[in-house]
């Protein structure tokens, strides 16, 4: 009993000033994550994303001053499904911070939180680039959201146990704004249900199983690799079978392929971001992003529907 | 939520009539006594109805993820069948979206009966990965680096300085390099490099280029790196030959650090300085004897492996590791700052230190300075494109020992070099364009010098310089191919053209890229 009264005191002496003061510093590796603990978190946590919201997030650069960056988290989110497998193992060799070792409670792996889809059935780098563990580009699904948000809360609450109640509540503020919302996304796509959409790279497949849309053309032949003219010209044959008229682009993206294709088929270009902040006004909020996502899709398959012969 | 919160409610107020139940049975003089003994009790049953109300939580969000999952593999298999999308019912049925969603599916007999049905089972198809991605103890990797040219120089082996260099006409198994890498323990993290290549007359030399552990969890920012390792002297010394933007490797680093590069068995402990910026002390403490301690107490230089026992005209003499002062020491300071969103700049101070063998009492002290700078776009596409250029200075003051030969025995010795204290200088500087995805445009030059000593002319000391453009197409970032052309012009020499093409594979677990 004694040793654990002392525990205890040592444990108030150390966490209260913790909870009291220090707003928990929050690193995520991408701009997604971000969005979702500054919601969750509020004015209680300090959010840092690594990637920017424009750039390729497979390809981040390793500076130093990421290093500093996680030395100081006290939580770092990560997609965890090989989305960082590029730079964040590097980074995180020369970290060394405690609070965000593998296994600590200021780890946070948000795929751990979702059900990760193409797990390829065989590794085989013949194929492409591949993500040994599934599609990494799952928080285009709201539901995902939703689930990454509710890790993040229970992490949040565990690191910041004096904060609970505000994070437990801004997640519920979360989750009924996505609820609300997610209603009327699903009422804006439901009329292009089972349409083709071609995007550049495979990173939509939760978003179009989430909206009943097939974003199932490509630009890239195998993933990670360029375009060329023989796969082109195969989309854009497929793209006349399939009625696709609908191409999307991230803003790391070459446009002028996507345009070039679009020119030869009628079809119509949409910029739309992977992440919060890839396009303007959606910064950090990820309403605000599925939003402007939803909407100018919407709006192009409406537009494309009017084309139509 | 409010189903959850109006279970929870339920089960408390059961918990609460069971305590009161209880009450009533206690006898009545020993109530009193006992007030202080309920207390405690009623706080622990409540600490027992919070964990459990929190376990209930969990579960049944639990199992909401699964129903989610459930409906997701049902919604994959209807957009499978064709025609469904329009015909089939899952339009009707709204997937159970979030914890808000409809009570009526929540209900716990209902969501008991189908988690039984969602447990994921495993299939023959499921994937097995046995390397990388975190899902082993170990991640192997292996890389091999070919070169295939020409040049006009008689004596390639001197021109080109490297061990790993392509040193002959046609073609060379640059490097072969198997890494192993992993976490060891909740401590530790482990890495070797084991490396081969094959030299000109064939045989294959096989190397432990690196083997050490680096500590995880160290307090007060600090980090120990300890067995065999590449000394963390400015930036291309710590860096194997594959991750360099040129063929080969620059002059200034072969002469000072010879054909293996600077490492050896020993120590090294870094800080990340409590600066508002990057900087990192490093201190390291290695051998400094052996054939990867060239301007110490080092053995041979060039990779033709014969037995090349002189430096700088003198004999190297045995000398054996008394003291502490016979060790190699290597401090480095390095900072870094973003300029802008998109450029960041690294500088280091990095220095060697340690005794050389041409004398009893000799010692050498190598100075480096190194500069990168780098831009990358911010809406790069496979981490193009970007502009880097990285230049590195360093000058070495090496005490050569007195040293005599008379091998006739006439007193009149045919070799008779004075002790002195022989100044060297180098740098290499280097600009590399990302031009296009896949594409890079690079130009190096290379410039080494030292000041005239009693030995003279001597090759490894003498004024050169390189001029090297080079262009390298990476397919993926698992493969590239690299054209290189070098202008070099060595004095009492003369003018030498080289042209290789440089070839690399790479497989296994993915590598991460340190800046």
């Amino acid at each position: 009993m004694k040793t654990k009264s002392l525990f205890y005191s040592i444990a108030l002496v150390v966490g209260l000033p913790l909870a009291s003061h220090a707003k928990l510093n929050v690193v995520t590796t991408t701009p997604d994550f971000a969005a979702i603990a500054k919601a969750v978190g509020g004015d209680r946590v300090e959010v840092t994303a690594l990637a920017k919201p424009t750039e390729d997030p497979h390809f981040v650069d390793a500076k130093p001053s990421l290093i500093l960056k996680l030395n100081k988290a006290d939580v770092l989110i990560e997609g965890g499904a090989e989305l960082e497998i590029g730079w964040l193992p590097a980074l995180l060799q020369s970290v060394r911070n405690p609070r965000i070792a593998i296994g600590a409670p200021g780890r946070v792996r948000a795929s751990e939180a979702v059900e990760l889809v193409e797990v390829p059935a065989t590794l085989d780098r013949s194929q492409g680039d591949m993500h040994a563990m599934g599609n990494p580009h799952f928080m285009t699904d709201p539901v995902n959201a939703v689930l990454v948000a509710k890790r993040i809360a229970d992490a949040f609450c565990k690191l910041d146990s004096a904060s609970a109640e505000v994070y437990r509540s801004n997640l519920k503020k979360f989750e009924s704004a996505v609820d609300s919302k997610l209603a009327e996304w699903e009422k804006l796509l439901a009329p292009f249900k089972g349409q083709h959409v071609v995007a550049y790279h495979n990173s939509w497949p939760y978003f179009a199983r989430r909206f009943g849309l097939q974003i199932d053309l490509f630009l890239e032949p195998k993933p990670g690799l360029p375009p060329t003219p023989a796969h082109l010209a195969d989309v854009m044959a497929r793209m006349k079978e399939t009625g696709a008229r609908v191409i999307i682009v991230q803003p790391y993206l070459n446009r002028h392929t996507a345009e070039s294709v679009a020119r030869n088929t009628g079809a119509v270009v949409v910029d739309v971001a992977g992440f919060p902040g890839g396009v303007k006004g959606t910064e950090e909020d990820y309403v605000k992003y599925m939003d402007h996502l939803v909407t100018s899709l919407a709006n192009a398959l409406g537009q494309s529907v009017g084309k139509k012969p | 939520m409010k189903t959850v919160q109006s279970v929870g409610l339920v089960g408390s107020a059961r918990l609460a009539g069971s305590l009161l139940f209880a009450c009533a049975f206690v006898p009545a003089p020993a109530l009193r006594a006992q007030e202080a003994d309920q207390a405690t009790q009623i706080q622990q049953l409540q600490q027992q109805l919070r964990t459990l109300r929190e376990t209930f939580e969990e579960t049944l969000r639990r199992q909401r993820e699964q129903i989610e999952a459930l409906q997701k593999k049902i919604d994959a298999l209807q957009s499978k069948t064709p025609g469904s999308a329009t015909s089939s019912p899952p339009v009707t049925t709204p997937p159970p979206a979030t914890a808000a969603s409809p009570p009526a599916e929540s209900g716990p007999p209902k969501v008991a009966r189908e988690t039984q049905e969602t447990k994921p089972a495993w299939s023959p198809t499921s994937p097995i990965a046995l390397l990388g991605g975190q899902r082993s103890y170990l991640n192997i990797s292996f890389d091999a680096l070919f070169a295939a040219g020409s040049s006009t120089a008689d004596d390639i082996p001197h021109l080109q300085l490297g061990g790993h260099d392509p040193v002959q006409r046609g073609f060379t198994a640059q490097n072969l390099e198997t890494v192993f890498e992993g976490y060891v323990d909740p401590y530790f993290r482990g890495q070797a490099s084991l490396v081969g290549h094959i030299a000109p007359d064939g045989d294959f030399h096989f190397e432990a280029e690196e083997a050490y552990l680096e500590t995880i969890a160290l307090p007060a920012n600090l980090q120990v790196k300890a067995g065999q390792f590449l000394t963390e002297f400015g930036r291309i010394n710590p860096t194997h030959p594959h991750t360099w933007s040129f063929v080969d490797v620059p002059l200034v680093a072969g002469r000072f650090f010879g054909a293996e590069g600077l490492r050896n068995p020993g120590a090294r402990v870094s800080w990340i300085v409590p600066t508002p910026f990057y900087s990192e002390l490093f201190f390291t403490v290695q051998n400094s004897q052996g054939d990867t301690a060239y301007s110490f107490r080092g053995s041979g230089h060039s990779h033709d492996d014969h037995e090349d026992n002189l430096i700088f005209g003198r004999e190297r003499i045995g000398r054996e590791t008394d003291h502490l002062g016979d060790m190699l020491f290597a401090p480095r300071y390095a900072v870094s700052f973003d300029l802008t969103e998109n450029q960041t700049v690294l500088l280091g101070a990095s220095a060697a230190f340690g005794p050389n063998n041409s004398g009893p009492d000799t010692d050498t002290q190598i100075f480096g300075m190194d500069f990168l700078w780098k831009w990358k776009s911010p809406r790069h596409h496979g981490g193009f494109p970007f502009v880097a250029w990285q230049t590195e200075v360093m000058a070495r003051r090496f005490e050569a020992g007195a040293f005599t030969l008379d091998e006739n025995g006439d007193g009149l010795p045919e070799v008779d070099l004075p002790r002195e204290t022989l100044w060297d200088y180098g740098l290499y500087s280097q600009l590399t364009w990302g031009f296009k995805r896949g594409w890079v445009a690079g130009l190096r030059g290379d410039w080494v010098s030292g000041e005239r000593g009693a030995f003279y002319p001597d090759p490894d000391r003498d004024r050169r310089w390189r001029i090297s453009p080079n262009l390298t197409w990476f397919p993926t970032e698992f493969s590239k191919l690299r054209l290189q052309y070098n202008y070099d012009e060595r004095k009492n020499i003369g003018v030498d053209h080289s042209v290789w093409l440089q070839f690399e594979f790479m497989l296994g677990a993915h590598a991460a890229h340190k800046f």
